[in-house]
């Protein structure tokens, strides 16, 4: 057998594999996070507990609606969305005038809340989620289940979607221009707090959109944001902060090296994201893809 | 009127002379868990019903004084739970703290009670340590052990010819003990030990480990973690068609709250150590049903525990015919516990209540007749060979 540090070429494989696959969901609630920093100058704290919103409703939906897998996959993302939206009518918008800081308390907060309810209603320990597709495939060198191959095609499909809308289209033109210059984009007619609301709403999904996508793989429970969200900011950090290209390759990067660390040494495997941080911070202050400001 | 109000005081006095035996004219017990956290739902608030249930069932007073519960979250922090327990002690007349999840917890407010001279009962935390090297006078463990959980569930799954091992263990104290005792039951068993990972602390991913636990090729694949650790571990383990592959695997510490969260597709074929389960006899059948018309849950081993380890003290009070801590102490030492949790149990001169655990296989989804119904009972492990016997963990008090 071949061998690669001591490690089987085959073993090796595998963990590349489930790297990319973890990469996902970094990717997807980085990308989210990413836009709402980008176009809003909000440092969303809430987006795990969005994240785990758009699971715990997969789930409700199925338990009380009978609603399958694929219709939440759909559905979720937008309730999250809308969700998202009220929260900013309501309440974000009228911090943008205020400090940055002022943002992230709330969402801190706000998020907080959210886990503190969803914990009181439904116990620490959380629930179960059955599994949409069953059974795997054999890739010779690990069993890859069908479902996990499904969540890197599909993350990926979003990925790409998003970053075509706002880099490529003239919704994502009133968009970026929108932060840019609020004042003259209103002066042409657009309605920029409606633009504002959508993008929190946006971003939102996107973590609830990750958050269906996780159900069937972790346990649904109040705290599945939590334990997550401190990475994915690292992940934002080293892709450089609003940088929407630089959070998805990012998260997929770091999956990877993520996925690696936990072959070579695995205690080190929740702080090599940190570290990594940490030098590019050092090196690059404004992220691997980001502007230097 | 003031003749009256001077007699009706005097005729109370000599009417419940007892009274005088208790402290501050009442009982407080303090149940100290984790409440918000990973171990919410294995202690947590139901542990505080139970203790409540205790006392209702108890009568409300004992030596008729008045019986109180409290309650606080320690949030698996051993500075946050002293804090507490030296605040209810000093200003709060509490005269013993009980529950105690976390062994980190466990172990601070057992040390601190000894220094306050109070009575501690543990009934959720896994370390021997308790009863062992940093024994007290005053502190008890109830429930189980992490010698219990490495007895039961290793013994039964080598007996069963699982006799290779590959652990997938929490990166702190605790896994490193679950791992140890339970590797070194196994191998004087005739088993081995063929590696181990160790994991950070609420991992939320276990593919990868698990795919290496997968290669080694052992026969057991050992979780010596906890809460949702294990239940995200299991969950993937399933996923990956681990168990499908012929590997077993076996959660050393879980029980019927963390079954109930995964759901038995997940959980199914399990094999695990507790010791209480609600549908093992027609009284556990009873308490099961009244906890779970209060909670909306049935109990496990660690609520079923706490119900007992109230229950004990009072009765203990009640026999001394004072609630001073020493002679209360030499009284649960020396009395059987028979309740609904253990029978014939026997408290041994370190702090240790020995009695019989159960190993228990999860039922598959098809085989359950009610709801909550999740285990078969395979055997029961008798006290004497499921805890470490008082001479030999280490006690100094016991020497």
């Amino acid at each position: 057998m071949t061998m690669i540090f001591g490690i089987p070429v085959q073993a090796l494989m595998g963990q590349l594999l489930l790297g990319l696959i973890n990469g996902s969901f970094y990717a997807l609630l980085s990308l989210g996070l990413a836009i709402i920093f980008g176009l809003l100058r909000v440092i969303n704290f809430a987006h795990g507990a969005q994240y785990m919103l758009g699971a715990f409703v997969t789930l409700l939906l199925l338990n009380h609606g009978g609603i399958s897998f694929w219709f939440a996959l759909v559905l979720a993302p937008l309730i999250v969305g809308l969700v998202g939206a009220v929260i900013e009518r309501t309440m974000l918008s009228r911090l943008y005038k205020l400090d940055h800081l002022y943002g992230l308390l709330f969402t801190f907060g706000l998020a907080l809340a959210i886990e503190g309810t969803f914990r009181y209603l439904y116990g620490a320990s959380g629930m179960p989620y059955p599994q949409p597709v069953q059974g795997g495939v054999n890739l010779g060198f690990m069993f890859l289940p069908k479902y996990r191959g499904a969540v890197v095609i599909i993350s990926l499909a979003a990925c790409i979607g998003v970053w075509f809308m706002i880099e490529k289209t003239k919704l994502g033109a009133y968009l970026r221009a929108a932060t840019e210059n609020p004042t003259l984009v209103q002066s042409f007619g657009v309605n920029v707090p409606l633009l504002l609301t959508l993008t929190y709403a946006l971003g939102a999904g996107l973590a609830g959109f990750a958050g269906v996508l996780a159900a069937p793989i972790y346990q649904v429970s109040p705290l599945m944001g939590s334990n997550l969200i401190i990475i994915v900011f690292a992940v934002v950090v080293v892709g450089g902060m609003g940088s929407i290209l630089g959070a998805i390759v990012t998260g997929y990067m770091l999956g990877v090296v993520e996925g690696l660390t936990k072959v070579f040494y695995p205690e080190a495997s929740n702080i090599v994201i940190f570290v990594i941080m940490a030098i590019v911070l050092i090196l690059r202050p404004a992220g691997l893809f980001g502007k230097d400001a | 009127m003031r003749k009256f109000l001077l007699s009706t005081a005097a005729v109370g006095l000599i009417a419940t002379p007892a009274l005088a035996e208790i402290s501050d004219g009442k009982v407080r017990i303090g149940i100290l868990n984790d409440q918000s956290g990973v171990y919410a739902d294995f202690g947590g608030k139901y542990s505080y019903e139970a203790a409540k249930m205790a006392v209702e069932d108890f009568g409300g007073k004992v030596l008729d004084a008045p019986v109180e519960v409290v309650t606080a979250d320690h949030q698996n922090k051993p500075d946050i739970a002293s804090n507490i327990a030296r605040q209810w002690y000093d200003t709060e007349q509490v005269d013993a703290i009980m529950e105690l999840t976390t062994s980190s917890v466990g172990l601070a407010v057992q040390a601190l009670s000894q220094e306050k001279k109070k009575i501690t009962v543990n009934t959720g935390a896994a370390t021997t340590e308790l009863t062992g090297a940093q024994c007290t006078p005053y502190g008890f463990h109830w429930a189980y052990d992490t010698h219990a959980l490495a007895v039961g569930t290793g013994g039964a799954l080598v007996k069963e010819g699982g006799d290779s091992w590959f652990f997938l263990t929490a990166d702190y104290a605790f896994g490193y003990s679950l791992e140890e005792q339970t590797g070194n039951f196994v191998k004087s068993q005739g088993g081995t030990v063929a590696g181990a990972v160790r994991h950070p602390l609420a991992t939320t991913d276990y593919s990868s480990f698990l795919l290496q636990a997968q290669s080694s090729g052992a026969k057991v694949i050992g979780l010596a973690n906890a809460g949702m650790d294990t239940q995200n571990a299991i969950k993937q383990a399933a996923e990956f068609g681990i168990t499908a592959g012929g590997q077993r695997l076996a959660a050393l510490l879980f029980t019927l709250a963390e079954v109930h969260g995964i759901g038995l597709e997940a959980a199914q074929g399990l094999t695990l150590t507790e010791s209480f389960y609600w549908n093992r006899d027609d009284a556990s059948r009873e308490f099961g049903k009244r906890f779970m018309e209060r909670t909306g849950v049935m109990p496990n081993m660690v609520h079923a525990g706490t119900y007992s380890a109230v229950t004990q003290y009072l009765k203990a009070i009640q026999e001394a015919g004072t609630d001073e801590t020493e002679a209360v102490a030499a009284k649960m030492h020396e009395m059987p516990v028979d309740d609904i949790f253990a029978q014939g149990g026997k408290v041994g001169a370190n702090g240790r209540l020995i009695k019989d655990v159960y190993l228990m296989e999860v039922k598959a989804p098809g085989d359950v007749t009610e709801d909550w119904d999740y285990y078969n009972v395979l055997a029961t492990i008798p006290g004497d060979q499921a805890f470490l016997a008082p001479a030999e963990s280490g006690c100094p008090l016991v020497q």
